[in-house]
């Protein structure tokens, strides 16, 4: 698919600008020149699709679909859904209250509580352009694991009593407006919310790559191996607790981590790393404070956490 | 005219107070604008995602930054 990009940068970089292909410098930049128009290309694409197809759902319709639904079918769908909704962390109080009201066990609300942001379309986005669509597809899979597990276990820990608002329940659904719109509406809809993400991330984009095209160029790869291959047991855990505070910057993150592996950190370790920076973000624990006591969301940080090591260590091993 | 925006206070929801003052000011409409950022109050709605146009306690809107000519537009009807 991008052959005759690679091949114009090749003639860019070598031919028009005469640099010498074996110098750091050159390679640093082809890297970078390549991936950062690559990654644009298939963020945007990927986006727009997803966001095109959501016009089609909106989550009013999803909690009257989970209502009622036995507690690990709720599981297992509420994981599903969470891939293709939206999820940004300002949506994620009135959603997750919204569930609760619908009578929605709090387990099932959890599960889609995990999957939302850790299947969000940045994030497959951004796995899809950097290592294709097998280990995408790994993480997607491993990552609805982790919220079905997640969300039934803490179901079965019967936590109810640390929400702190009171919950009315409603029956029925709501009388929202159905909108209707045309194609070109939803067409609409998608690309102006294509470019609000892509606003917002395009410059962590840039930054990541060029860190990543710094180490290709100029950091040997037995270094990298030397301190991210090995199968040292702290590792994973590690990694894991170093995703946590970088939770706006995964689309940053991803390139570093794409190059890393290239020279030799194990896949195992990634992954625990980029699920860790998708799914455990300090600020939305801020915000779920509001409305949950400190016990349950530790709980919820530590299952999710265990979960993601876990991951890490089963591919560390079999891959 | 009572005009609620609901909201958590993200971004968004700002966004979407300031232009339906802008909304309201053109239309030259007579109308009360309140910000809801209490959970209790924007959960008695039921909304699922915000911000939220709430008009005379009827939803209009929910998980969208509508422009001001949007929010004239369901103003008038």
């Amino acid at each position: 698919m991008f052959n005759y990009w690679e091949k114009f940068v090749d003639y860019l970089v070598y031919n028009l600008m005469k640099l010498d292909k074996a110098e750091h410098l050159s390679q640093a930049l082809h890297f970078f020149i390549f991936d950062t128009i690559k990654i644009f290309i298939l963020l945007i694409g990927i986006i727009f699709v997803v966001s095109y197809l959501r016009t089609w759902f909106n989550l009013e319709k999803v909690r009257a679909y989970l209502q009622g639904k036995s507690e690990f079918t709720g599981n297992i769908l509420a994981s599903i859904f969470g891939i293709i909704t939206p999820f940004c962390t300002c949506s994620a109080i009135p959603l997750f209250l919204g569930f609760l009201q619908a009578r929605i066990p709090l387990g099932v609300t959890f599960s889609f509580l995990i999957s939302a942001p850790l299947n969000n379309e940045i994030a497959i986005a951004m796995l899809f352009s950097l290592f294709g669509w097998k280990i995408t597809a790994i993480y997607i899979g491993f990552g609805l694991l982790v919220s079905i597990i997640g969300g039934f276990v803490i179901g079965k820990l019967k936590m109810e009593k640390y929400i702190l608002l009171d919950i009315q329940p409603i029956d029925g659904c709501c009388e929202n407006p159905s909108i209707t719109m045309n194609n070109k509406e939803r067409a609409k809809e998608a690309f102006s919310y294509t470019m609000d993400i892509f606003k917002k991330i395009y410059l962590y984009v840039v930054l990541g790559v060029a860190v990543g095209a710094f180490i290709h160029g100029y950091i040997p790869t037995d270094f990298i191996a030397k301190y991210t291959g090995g199968d040292a047991w702290y590792a994973v855990p590690l990694s894991v607790v170093l995703g946590i505070p970088m939770y706006a910057s995964a689309a940053g993150v991803m390139p570093l981590v794409e190059v890393l592996t290239s020279k030799g950190m194990l896949l195992g370790s990634a992954l625990s790393f980029m699920m860790a920076v998708t799914a455990l973000s300090l600020p939305e624990a801020m915000i779920l404070k509001r409305l949950l006591h400190t016990k349950l969301i530790a709980t919820f940080f530590l299952i999710i956490g265990s979960g993601i090591i876990i991951i890490g260590y089963i591919f560390n091993t079999i891959l | 005219m009572k005009i609620e925006i609901l909201g958590t206070g993200c971004s968004k929801c700002k966004a979407l107070f300031e232009n339906t003052k802008t909304a309201v000011a053109d239309e030259k409409l007579f109308a009360q604008i309140e910000k809801v950022e209490d959970m209790q109050k924007i959960m008695e709605y039921s909304v699922m995602s915000t911000p939220a146009l709430v008009v005379d306690g009827v939803i209009k809107s929910t998980g969208k930054l509508l422009t001001a000519q949007e929010i004239a537009t369901l103003l008038k009807n």
